[in-house]
C-alpha cells in the first residue's frame, strides 16, 4: 500500500520547520531522524517508559504516541530547546549533583516531566513527585536520587521566592 | 517507522468526519488521543488504511451541564476532566478514577471517547461510566443513536460501535442527594493498567447501601456489574456484611483468568480486598456528615 506524504510545518524549539513526512512517522522519529534532535529517546514506543517525553503547546506528551502529522502548526519543545534556553538549568544541575542519572537514557523525559510538575505544584511532597514521575522508567538509579533532585530544586526555588518577598 | 502505512485525514467538521467514516468504514480508524491506538499501530497489533483524526472537531471537546446531566464531548481529555469543576461537583467518581490512568503526559492527550471506544478490559473509565449509568451518543452520516454504557461493551476491545459510526458524546447523570462514589484499583505501578479495580456508586445511609452499582474491571472481558455481590451488600447493615457470603458472591460474579501479570486466584483475592475498601470508604464517608 502506498500512502500520500504530507507537508507539515511546526515550531520546534522556537525554530520553524517544514518537512514532508509519511503519515505513519511518529513525532519521536520525526524529531530524531528528520531534525537530528536525538535527545528525545525512543524506548518502548507504546507510551509506557516516558523516555520520549516532549512538550507540545505547553503540555508534556509522549512523542512516540503522536504522529508527526498531528503536530502541524504546534509548538514543540524538546530537551535540546529546554537545555539551550536554560529554563530548567537548576533541575539539570540538581540531577548532576545528586547523581540522579547513570546511563542517561531516561533523563530527558524525567526532566521534561519534573519541569511540568514544578510549574503546576511548587511544593510537591516526595509522594507527589513519585506519582508524577511514575510513568517514567529509570533502570539505573532506583529513583531515590531523582526524587531528591526534584525536591531540592522545589525547595531552592521556594527559598528564592521567599527572599524576593522579604 | 514501526506502523504499517496508512493515509491520514483531519476533517474540519463532524459532518465531514462522518462522511469519511461512511466511505471508509471498517478500513478506517478514529484517532482521538491516540494513547492506545498509536501504540497498537507501533506494535502492529492493528493496522488500517485511513486514519481519521478528530482532534480538530472543537464541537466534541466541551464539558457542559444541563439540568440532570453532565455532557462530555468525546475528545474531552483526561486532564480536562480531572480539573473540571463541573465533574468534581456532579460526577466525582470520574475525578477519583483519573489519577490512576497513565502518566500525566498520557492524561494530557488521552480522551474519554477514546477510552470508551477502545474498550480495554483493564481501563478505568468504562467501569466508572457503567456504574454511573452513563449514555453514549453514536453518530453516523445523517443519524445518531444513544446507547447505555452497560450495553455498549460487548467483549475484549469490542463494542457496539459500528464501522460507520463515531462516538461523539458521553452523558453522565448528575450525582443525586445521598449518593456516594468509591473507586479503588490495584496495579503493578501507580499509573499502570489495573490488575483488578472497582468503581462503585450507591445511596449510602448510616444503616445500609441501596441502589448500588458496583462494577469491576481487569477481571473479565468487559466491565462487570457484580450483581450477586450487590445483593449481598444491599441486604445487610453496612457495618455487618458477612465476609463469607461476600466472597462467595464475588466468586460467582467475576471470572478472572491467569496471565503474565498474575493468576486468576490473585485477581480474585484483589477483588475481595477492594470490595472491603469500598465498604470501608462508604462507612467513613457517611461518618463525615
Amino acid at each position: 500500500m502506498t500512502t500520500e506524504k504530507r507537508l507539515i510545518s511546526l515550531s520546534v524549539n522556537g525554530e520553524l520547520q517544514a518537512k514532508i513526512v509519511e503519515p505513519r512517522m511518529s513525532l519521536a522519529d520525526f524529531l530524531r531522524i528528520e531534525l537530528e534532535l536525538t535527545g528525545t529517546h525512543v524506548g518502548c514506543e507504546s507510551g509506557v517508559c516516558g523516555a520520549c517525553t516532549v512538550n507540545i503547546n505547553g503540555q508534556t506528551a509522549r512523542a512516540c504516541t503522536m504522529l508527526a502529522v498531528q503536530v502541524e502548526g504546534d509548538e514543540v519543545t524538546t530537551i535540546e530547546g529546554a537545555s539551550e534556553s536554560g529554563e530548567f538549568r537548576d533541575l539539570q544541575d540538581a540531577f548532576h549533583a545528586r547523581n540522579a542519572l547513570q546511563c542517561g537514557f531516561c533523563t530527558p523525559g524525567m526532566l521534561m516531566m519534573s519541569a511540568e510538575l514544578l510549574t503546576q505544584n511548587s511544593k510537591p511532597c516526595r509522594q507527589e513527585i513519585r506519582e508524577y514521575l511514575s510513568g517514567n522508567y529509570c533502570r539505573c538509579t532506583g529513583y531515590e536520587a531523582i526524587v531528591d533532585a526534584v525536591e531540592t530544586v522545589a525547595q531552592t526555588r521556594n527559598a528564592r521566592v521567599g527572599e524576593q518577598d522579604d | 517507522m514501526k506502523p504499517a502505512p496508512f493515509d491520514y485525514v483531519k476533517p474540519a467538521s463532524l459532518e465531514e468526519a462522518l462522511e469519511l467514516r461512511r466511505r471508509h468504514g471498517a478500513e478506517s480508524a478514529i484517532l482521538a488521543g491516540g494513547q492506545s491506538l498509536v501504540p497498537d499501530f507501533n506494535q502492529r497489533l492493528r493496522s488500517t488504511e485511513t486514519v481519521i483524526d478528530i482532534n480538530g472537531l472543537s464541537a466534541l471537546s466541551s464539558i457542559e451541564e444541563s439540568q440532570d446531566i453532565i455532557s462530555l464531548g468525546a475528545i474531552s481529555r483526561y486532564r480536562e476532566i480531572e480539573t473540571s469543576a463541573l465533574v468534581a461537583e456532579h460526577a466525582p467518581l470520574l475525578k477519583m478514577a483519573i489519577p490512576e490512568i497513565g502518566s500525566p503526559a498520557i492524561r494530557n492527550r488521552g480522551t474519554i471517547g477514546g477510552s470508551v471506544s477502545m474498550a480495554d478490559p483493564g481501563a478505568e473509565l468504562p467501569a466508572c461510566l457503567c456504574a454511573l449509568g452513563a449514555n453514549f451518543e453514536l453518530a453516523r452520516a445523517g443519524s445518531k443513536r444513544t446507547i447505555a454504557a452497560q450495553n455498549f461493551f460487548t467483549g475484549r476491545y469490542e463494542t457496539a460501535l459500528d464501522h460507520d459510526e463515531i462516538l461523539t458524546r458521553v452523558d453522565v447523570p448528575k450525582n443525586r442527594v445521598g449518593f456516594r462514589s468509591a473507586f479503588h484499583e490495584i496495579a503493578r505501578r501507580k499509573t499502570g493498567y489495573a490488575m483488578c479495580g472497582v468503581a462503585a456508586h450507591g445511596k449510602v445511609t448510616h444503616q445500609s447501601v441501596q441502589n448500588l452499582k458496583m462494577v469491576f474491571f481487569g477481571t473479565d472481558d468487559t466491565p462487570m456489574l457484580a450483581v450477586n455481590t450487590i445483593s449481598v451488600i444491599e441486604g445487610c447493615a453496612i457495618n455487618d456484611v458477612p465476609p463469607a457470603e461476600l466472597d462467595a458472591a464475588l466468586s460467582e460474579d467475576l471470572h478472572p483468568s491467569d496471565d503474565t501479570h498474575g493468576s486468576a486466584k490473585l485477581r480474585m483475592h484483589y477483588a475481595k480486598v477492594l470490595t472491603r475498601r469500598v465498604l470501608a470508604q462508604f462507612v467513613s464517608a457517611h461518618g463525615e456528615e
